[in-house]
């Protein structure tokens, strides 16, 4: 992974200074709260409803286990002993003191990381494929471009007062695992016929009040322009977005009202001014870069693994664990595996001190130090030897970080919601818990197979309820809590994006496991044997499953 | 008399706000106005720096109006006026300009700043060197860390 030189270690450094004394000017009086808030905003750090809310970036998702358990530290000492990670990759804590702030990024820069650019109006955390330099699938290896555009991104003067927040994904795989076309700017690594490096460049994609896939704009960039050409969308984002409606800032609306071909024809006149310009990469900068994402020092192992396929035939319970959380490796003999935060009872991506301080441990003894942070809110070991699979899923099985359901039902992902978010219109993790409740027999969850649910407390879909094969999304009515459901959304990993229809009125929380049974129950009497749910969805509409839904008189909605 | 950031040094302010023409006054106003007079022009976020092309030359001073920090257009607004146009006399940020602004938009080719008139600007200096390095090009410096890293190892040999 990336390590910081004197210069990344200088800029850290120099961060921390300078919010430590923002802080203190705050706390004396010589800032006022609006002063003060994009300030705070840049560093991650909201007011929320029972404390201020410290986002850490944990850039693309990467993490050594020295940084985890710096993570777990600060969890214990100035928080309440757990973090929550988020759908973007980042981690969450949700009782930090104001004051204690400027001392938890101080302990952030001793391990090389940061809460830079976490929230506020601009240029947010890199995000990208979780299995990136290990999926099979993988056409480049996308780490060392994402490295490239954080340290780009880092306190760009001319873009740190947008219209609105600014999201980037990267991805390298033929499978979308980083839900590109879903941000302001996705960037798709792919090769030309001559093995040349490019890329496809998507943009105006996004959740939030207004779901919209995004367009692509450029088939095939070279990717030493990778950096001008970002550059080039963001001023014309900075000088056209709208400004007057925060809902009808993000850039999305701006490729929409110009009509996708105008917005481009704008961006490439302002990019054949600037193309030629110091900012093109030059090749020893990627080669410095890549250089810190080389291959682990992996062993040369031959396939089948004698150990990994006896306990396969040995244990029911490790071949479930196998088949759901242990994913394919482009080196014989390796597997990658995800953690799951996901158990029933416990609010999703939310991982206790210990637990934290376990993974790394793991991380240590069977990863190479290393992990990662997925979308999904779990975590992953990327460089597991297949051998050491079975002992692996013992212990994580005794910490409870081995459910068995990546894919399915259960694996829901969830923002934090009514109980910690000052935004959210609704609780979302007990709907979760709900939901995860009703549906605890895992030969059942196996039998209704892939799924993705997501619960997002409001609009700004935290919980990206849009590509949610179901989708729920809190609303308020009246001063009450209530959920809309919708189906059919996709994030575009196995299949092409699509957003989610809502199936009709909104439900009360005390129903949505009914709702969630009915809709299950719809799909497994109409389904063919090799549908999963949202292809039974998209062969047959909406209308099979709203008929089930809202009928029967049990069900009261608004 | 009011006082501004120039050049890193607070200084008595040699513009009366009178003498700073909107943007539609210029154009109403640039062919009566003599060739080497002394002459400023202040844009608003919404304005196109290209419209000023041609007459950047003849101005002395042109200052661009933050009517709330948070709107970012001028730092945008500052570095086509900087770089597509050319232009190399004083570049004022006035309006909300507060000192935890003052790096980025000195990155972005301004070099005299008209603080909120609370605000201090003796005090705001500090915050001109809140970073000693930077990672991307800007007008400052259009070499970004990565042209400067490489140099740094070619002369390390």
């Amino acid at each position: 992974m990336y390590r910081y030189d004197s210069y990344d270690r200088q800029i850290v450094a120099e961060r921390v200074a300078q919010f430590r004394d923002q802080t203190r000017r705050y706390l004396a009086g010589e800032l006022t709260d609006d002063e003060f808030r994009p300030l705070r905003l840049q560093n991650g750090l909201y007011v929320q409803r029972h404390a201020p809310m410290l986002r850490v970036a944990i850039p693309y998702g990467i993490l050594s286990s020295t940084q985890l358990r710096k993570l777990a530290h600060i969890a214990r000492t100035y928080d309440r002993g757990y973090g929550h990670f988020s759908t973007r990759q980042n981690l969450q804590y949700n009782w930090p003191k104001l004051e204690t702030v400027p001392d938890i990024l101080a302990e952030l820069a001793e391990v090389e990381m940061h809460a830079i650019q976490t929230s506020g109006n601009c240029v947010r955390n890199i995000t990208t494929d979780h299995f990136a330099g290990v999926a099979p699938d993988e056409v480049v290896d996308p780490r060392a471009f994402a490295e490239i555009l954080r340290q780009w991104s880092t306190f760009h003067p001319e873009f740190a007062y947008l219209p609105r927040k600014f999201k980037i994904a990267l991805n390298g795989a033929r499978s979308d695992r980083a839900a590109t076309f879903f941000h302001d700017i996705g960037l798709n690594f792919v090769k030309d016929p001559g093995g040349a490096v490019g890329i496809r460049v998507i943009v105006g994609g996004g959740m939030g009040r207004t779901p919209i896939v995004g367009h692509v704009i450029r088939e095939f960039l070279p990717w030493e322009h990778m950096l001008t050409y970002v550059e080039a969308i963001l001023r014309v984002y900075n000088r056209h977005g709208r400004r007057d409606n925060i809902y009808k800032a993000r850039i999305k609306i701006l490729v929409k009202a110009l009509g996708v071909e105008e917005f481009a024809r704008q961006v490439e006149a302002e990019w054949e001014a600037t193309r030629e310009s110091p900012s093109v990469i030059p090749q020893e900068e990627y080669d410095r870069i890549a250089a810190h994402f080389t291959p682990a020092p992996y062993e040369p192992i031959e396939e089948p693994v004698p150990a990994f396929v006896h306990a396969l035939a040995d244990s029911r319970a490790f071949s479930r664990w196998v088949q759901r959380n242990v994913h394919p490796h482009r080196r014989d003999g390796y597997a990658a595996v995800t953690l799951s935060l996901k158990t029933t009872g416990v609010a999703p991506g939310d991982a206790t001190a210990q637990q934290m301080a376990f993974v790394a441990e793991l991380a240590d003894r069977y990863s190479f130090g290393e992990l990662r942070v997925s979308h999904e809110q779990n975590l992953i070991l990327a460089d597991v030897r297949k051998r050491d699979l079975f002992a692996l899923w013992l212990e994580a099985k005794s910490a409870g970080l081995a459910t068995p359901n990546v894919g399915l039902l259960t694996n829901i992902v969830c923002c934090p919601g009514g109980d910690f978010c000052s935004l959210a219109n609704a609780k979302s993790i007990p709907i979760a818990e709900a939901i995860q409740a009703r549906f605890d027999d895992l030969d059942y969850l196996h039998d209704i197979g892939e799924i993705d649910l997501n619960i997002s407390g409001c609009m700004n879909s935290c919980g990206h309820h849009h590509v949610g094969h179901i989708g729920v999304l809190g609303v308020d009515k009246n001063g009450a809590e209530w959920y809309q459901v919708s189906i059919g959304g996709a994030q575009g990993l196995e299949s092409d994006p699509s957003l989610g229809q809502v199936i009709g009125p909104s439900f009360a929380a005390a129903d949505m496991p009914d709702v969630v049974e009915k809709l299950i129950d719809t799909y497994i009497e109409l389904r063919t044997p090799e549908e999963r749910f949202i292809d039974t969805v998209r062969r047959l509409g909406a209308a099979p499953f709203k008929e089930r839904v809202y009928t029967g008189p049990e069900v009261a909605h608004a | 008399m009011p006082e501004v950031i120039r050049n890193g040094r607070v200084e008595a302010d040699a513009w009366h706000e009178a003498q700073i023409l909107t943007l539609a006054q210029w154009k109403e106003r640039r062919g009566s106005i003599a060739p080497g007079a002394r002459a400023a022009v202040r844009l608003e976020p919404a304005d196109d720096p290209a419209e000023l092309a041609a007459d950047l030359d003849r101005l002395q001073l042109v200052a661009i109006n933050f009517p709330k920090f948070a709107d970012g257009r001028g730092y945008s607004s500052a570095v086509l006026l900087r770089t597509r146009h050319g232009y190399r006399g004083e570049l004022r940020a006035v309006g909300d300009v507060g000192r935890d602004q003052l790096f980025y938009l000195k990155r972005c080719g301004f070099d005299s700043f008209a603080l909120a008139p609370h605000r201090d600007p003796h005090a705001a200096l500090a915050s001109l060197g809140d970073f000693g390095t930077r990672y991307q090009g800007s007008v400052d410096d259009p070499l970004p860390l990565f042209r400067r890293r490489i140099a740094g190892r070619a002369a390390r040999g």
